[in-house]
Parts: C-alpha cells; structure tokens; sequence
C-alpha cells in the first residue's frame, strides 16, 4: 500500500449554513499511484471541486469543515498537520490549478513576483535564482518571448496565456501531485488542446501525478488513466478509462454519455437528457442518490443506501454504487442491459418530468447550484 | 471545376425560390475606438464583423461557430438591427432591414427574436415571469387583459413549465428553467426567425440536453428558422443543417453540416475540429490534433491578407499579401482559402 501517493479514505466535508448541514463530500475515498492521471468528473454542485479543495485544506471554515475521513500524502496525514506544516506542504508537494485564470492571478503583482513567491518561500532561493528558474517555467509552458513579459501583470496576458501562467506557478517547486480543477472550461477549443498537451507532456515528462476535475468526459477520455464519477456528493462509479467507456456501470454514467452530442456521432440521433434534478444535499434522498431521476429504478433503491462494490460483469477494480449492476439479492436486474437502446420505464421517466414542472421553483433553486461559467468574456 | 463567388450564386438563389429567409450581404460591424476627455477623436476601430456574407433558408438551423471575439455574437445582433450596421445588407424575407427605421423596423422585429447566453442577466429579476413573457405581446399589440394571462400560461406549458408560475421572480428558478423562460418570451410574439445566441453553454451538462431538445421540438412545431450561435461544435453538429465558421470577424467556411465535418477545406475548421475532445478513450489515443500556437489576433488590427495566416501551418507569401475570396467549391460549400483542402 505504500507505493500510493495518495489515499484518501472516507472523506466527508460538510458546510453548516443557516438552512441546515450541505454534505458536499460524503464518505468518498480513493487512491492515487505516484505519476497517475486520475480523472474525477460530474456535474457542478456534484462535491468535485469541495474534494479537491480538501485535499489541499482550503475549505473556507466557517461555513465548511471536513468532518471525517483520513489524508494520506506520501504516508504522512494531511488532517493531522498544524497549518505551518500544511502551508510547506501547499505549492510544493501538493499544488493547484484553478478553474478561472482571470480571477486567480493576483492582478497588482507582476507574473515573476507571483510564481517566485513559491521559490522563494519554498525553495529557498534568492532573488536572481528565482528569477531564472522562473524564465525557464514560463518557457517550458510555451509562453513566447519569457525574458520579456516577466514584468508584465496577468492584464497583459491572454486567458490561454494565462492559464499557462498558473500552469507554471503550479510546477515551479516540481510537486508531486497538481489538482486541476477544471483547467480548460473557461477556454476556447484551440487553447485547450495547448493547455492539454502542455499538461500531458508535462505528466510524462516529471512524472507528476495529476487529478483532473471536469464535467467534460471529452477531456477525461484523452488525459486519464482511471476516472471516478461522482454524484450527489459520493463516487458513483470508479474504473479505468478505457473500462468507463466501454461498459459504464452505473445509470447515472449512461446517462451522461448519451446526453451529450458527439463530434463524430454517424446519425442524427435525439439525444436523451437526464430528467430531473440533482439532489438537495442538505437533505439527500435515503436511498440511492440519482434514484429520483433514474429510470431503472426498482423497491429497493428508495429504501436501501448502495455501497460501492465490485460491479458484475465488468473488470477487476470496476467498482459501482447501483444495486442493479452490483451481485447481490436481486442478482444485478441491469447487469444484461444494453444502456445505448434501453432507456428503462418510459412511465418512471414522465413522472420525474411532471414532477419537476409541478416543483415549487424555490425547491428546484436549491438543488441546483451554480453553474460553470461560460468561456471567456465576449464583448 | 468553375468556382463562383458567393454574391453571384446568392442573388441567383433569392431571385428564384425565395427560400431564404435571411440573406446577409457584405454585412461590416465595426465600433470605433475614441480618444479624448471632450471632444472625443476616433483613432481606430473594433473590426468585429468585417464583410461577411451568407443566408439562411426557411426552416433550417445554421450553426455559426468560432472562438470567443471572432465576432458571432455580434453578427447575430447586427442582424436583429440590435447594433447599427457599418454596412452591408440584411434582408429579412425580401425587406432590407438596414434602411428600415421606427414603426415599420418594429413590426419587423415581432418575427425576429433572440435567446441569449446568460440565463441570470438576460430577465430582469424585478418583473415576474408574467410580466417578462407578457411584455412583448403587449408592445406588439397581439393581446391584452385575460387573453395575454391565457397565452403567457399556455407558452409556459409549451416550454415544459408549470402555467401557474406566472406570478414567480427569475430568481426563484434554476439556470436551466430560467433559459426555459427566456424561449418563451422568445416565442411569444410567434416570430419566424430566432438567434440563439450560446443558449445552453451557460447550463449544466445534463440540462444542456433538455434544451437542445426543447429547441429542437419547437422547430418543428412552429416551423422556426434559427441561427445557432455557439462556441461548442459538437453541439452545433448536432442542431444543424449547415454550418458557417467564422475567424477574426470573416466567415472563412460554410458548407452542409456533414459535408463541412466530413471534408473541412479551410485550415482553421480542420485545427478546430481536431482540437474537440471525443469522449471516447480508444478515439483519443488515436487520434492526431492540430494544435494551433499562439491566440487569435486582435481585431483592432487584424492581419494583413488572410487573417489566418499568423497562425496557418499551410500559409505561404500569397497568404499575407492577398485576402483570400469566399468561393464555392463544391456544392453548397464555401471556404476562403488560397490552399484548400
């Protein structure tokens, strides 16, 4: 076991606010070997981001406080560190990237002074040092001319650029794990496939192990080596890449897959929306998360919470949290089913529509929360 | 084979059929640049939309695709007459709109409507929803009293909404029904022609589905003709009848929907095809992108020649010098290109 990373055993981060307990992470745990690309991906308000900022204990507190689970990073536990030693551990071992590269640049301070911050404070290293190693970052992510735009403000800078900016900040201390939350989202196609590549190669090259969070399975497919889905605040659905998309095992996975249109889709095909909503997390459903909106769905799924186990007729190492593709008392109803042409009960799939018409929209406001933004500003 | 230039075959094709309900000729947006506290000088210009030409048939959605500032969004305003044209024509089912001013450009407007991006800015979160899809019918004169609550609740349940909602504030509805209510106030005033402009890139993965759906059932209910503005190709793919790809203000590429995914002939619509992630591993592995380097220029002073040459891996002297011209290549398939293919 101590070959891994990172191990991240029953975490459950909450947030009290004055409508009650938001279970934002509830009981996730995972694993990461050293120089893995793990992919963790779900809808906005799913618990992704609330994980990835645990990781790192960035949770603002109050509201949010993590509540249980145990830290592993390289053997040692991050919950048990007072804060000095999380902040050594912070932009050198462990380090971020985040969703909007507008917002999280400091913009009253020149890029140099931004990314040497961390050499020096970590590294040690006096000002001419810094300023080296930070030419050969900002080369190294391909941002043209370095020497030159040292002093120049993230004003300056292009969202791509950027982004490659705090691609650098992130790798100037060579750390061992980089959380990417939603790396590309505020950018458009042409740059995110640089950011991509940058990062591919950049994983390959220093073995850095990467956790990328999106809500893009287009990005996961291409940049990973295992995913887990998460839903409602749980994972719902761990397995290889390739395992994920050949045999899904979870019906809240199907219906991500087929509710998104492909560039290389042959026909003309209706795609087919998850009905519903996602769950109130201050009161998540007893049963199974996504059974409120799953078409599937038999007695037992409203009576009975699903644990993550091994699902049937899958590879070694596929775990699932649906009782119909788990072995067990009712033999796995859905382990035959053909999730491309069966889309379940037609009749358990207009009532959840009614349902959600009939909705008091105050209800239907607090499930939802916020949404990704869209790519950058147009003027 | 004999390559035409895209004004002679659209005036060839609106003399006859009629088809097209919007014909875009030359359309130029620019917004100056000013300097000066008082008295204000002009030192430049935004070139947002610089010449562009195209047209779109009854019935059918266009997509119109290209990365943030290459001017779509603008494009779709210019032609709703939203922005005063720098120039150009825009002719809606035989009327140039540009010329049209006051009461006739209003009467106009009734079948020209828009959906925007953001579902949060685009209601105004002090009227109810009532109010909001109400207001156009009543400025268009279309209903009034108890025949307006009729029609507001019966847009509401066409939308997939629950008709006794009318007395609710944006604020209490989520992203996905709020974009909802904003098709509804499109649809109100039964109007011919809709922009949708990003409708869904706001939303949530799985509501985005819903939507595009809603959309789609409601072109077939009401014979709508769209203008599908959006920055994802996947999803223009799927909406679409025929595709326009727009770089730096030009459109540079306009072709069927398959045949333009199927055989892109101007280099940029290749890079951004190849640029889109599939979610399939097994693609993925495979597959070989272009990746484009550097941004896109600034459209204050775009490149010299084609626009695209600064960052064309095909481009060659021709290509700074001459801009190329927006030909026909094969059927229904215009690209701008001096090496297309």
């Amino acid at each position: 076991m101590s070959a891994n990373l990172l191990e991240v055993k029953a975490l459950k981060t909450q947030f009290f606010t004055r409508d009650g307990v938001v279970h934002a992470v509830d009981d996730v745990s995972f694993e990461l070997a050293v120089g893995e690309t793990l992919g963790i991906v779900g809808e906005s308000g799913c618990g992704k981001s609330v994980t990835a900022l645990s990781l790192m204990r960035l949770i603002p507190n109050p509201p949010g406080r993590i509540v249980n689970g145990t830290i592993l990073f390289e053997g040692q536990d991050v919950m048990k560190l007072d804060d000095d030693d999380v902040r050594a551990l912070r932009g050198r071992k462990i380090a971020m990237i985040f969703q909007d590269p507008m917002t999280s640049l400091n913009p009253v301070l020149t890029i140099s002074r931004q990314i040497s911050e961390a050499l020096e404070l970590h590294l040690k290293m006096d000002r001419a040092e810094s300023r080296k190693r930070t030419i050969e970052l900002l080369e190294l992510v391909g941002i043209p001319s370095a020497k030159k735009r040292l002093d120049d403000y993230p004003h300056q800078f292009s969202g791509g650029m950027r982004q490659r900016v705090m691609i650098a900040m992130a790798l100037s201390c060579n750390p061992k794990l980089i959380l990417a939350d939603e790396p590309t989202t505020a950018l458009d196609v042409t740059i995110q496939a640089q950011i991509l590549q940058i990062l591919k190669d950049l994983s390959q090259e220093f073995r850095t192990a990467f956790i990328l969070i999106t809500h893009d399975l287009g990005v996961v497919a291409g940049m990973t080596q295992r995913i887990h889905v998460m839903y409602g605040g749980e994972i719902v659905e761990k397995a290889d890449t390739f395992e994920l998309f050949d045999n899904p095992k979870h019906p809240y996975t199907w219906g991500l897959l087929k509710s998104i249109p492909r560039l290389d889709e042959q026909r003309r095909e209706k795609l087919q929306p998850i009905e519903g909503l996602p769950p109130d997390l201050i009161a998540p459903p007893p049963g199974c998360r996504f059974e409120p909106r799953c078409t599937y769905k038999r007695d037992r799924c409203s009576a009975e919470h699903p644990g993550l186990r091994q699902a049937l007729n899958a590879k070694d190492g596929h775990e699932t949290r649906c009782f119909g593709t788990q072995p067990g008392a009712m033999n796995g109803w859905l382990a035959q089913t053909d999730w491309r042409r069966e889309i379940g009960s037609i009749e358990v799939l207009e009532q959840v529509k009614q349902q959600v018409a009939e909705l008091p929209p105050e209800a239907v406001r607090a499930a939802t929360s916020d949404v990704p933004p869209p790519p950058a500003a147009e003027r | 084979m004999a390559a035409s230039t895209f004004q002679e075959t659209t005036s060839t094709a609106t003399a006859g059929s009629g088809r097209n309900l919007v014909v875009v000729d030359n359309l130029v947006m620019h917004f100056p640049l000013t300097q000066g506290i008082i008295f204000q000088r002009q030192v430049g210009a935004v070139r947002a939309v610089d010449g562009i030409s195209f047209f779109v048939e009854k019935g059918e959605t266009l997509g119109l695709v290209g990365e943030s500032g290459c001017g779509k969004s603008t494009t779709g305003r210019a032609l709703l007459q939203l922005y005063e044209p720098t120039g150009g024509s825009v002719r809606f089912d035989g009327t140039e709109l540009t010329t049209l001013k006051g009461e006739s450009l209003r009467k106009m407007r009734r079948r020209m409507q828009m959906i925007f991006q953001d579902p949060y800015a685009s209601l105004n979160p002090r009227m109810t929803v009532g109010d909001i899809i109400g207001e156009p019918i009543e400025v268009h004169h279309l209903a009034a009293g108890r025949k307006k609550q009729d029609r507001v609740q019966e847009l509401l349940k066409v939308v997939g909404l629950n008709p006794y909602f009318t007395n609710r504030y944006p604020h209490e509805f989520s992203g996905g029904q709020r974009q909802r209510i904003g098709v509804a106030r499109a649809l109100a005033v039964e109007p011919d022609f809709i922009v949708c402009d990003e409708p869904i890139s706001a939303l949530d993965v799985s509501i985005r589905a819903q939507i595009v759906n809603l959309l789609e059932e409601l072109q077939g209910k009401f014979n709508l003709t769209y203008l599908f503005i959006a920055h994802d190709l996947s999803v223009v793919r799927h909406i679409s009848d025929r595709v326009a790809v727009m770089y730096l203000g030009k459109i540079v590429e306009l072709a069927d929907r398959k045949e333009l995914y199927d055989h892109p002939l101007h280099p940029y619509t290749q890079a951004l095809l190849s640029a889109v992630p599939i979610p399939d591993p097994k693609i993925e592995a495979k597959r070989r992108r272009i990746i484009l380097t550097g941004d896109v220029p600034s459209p204050v002073n775009p490149p010299s020649g084609c626009r695209f040459h600064t960052r064309c891996w095909k481009a060659q002297k021709i290509c700074s010098e001459v801009d190329p011209e927006f030909i026909e290549h094969s059927a229904r398939h215009w690209a701008a290109c001096h090496f297309p293919g």
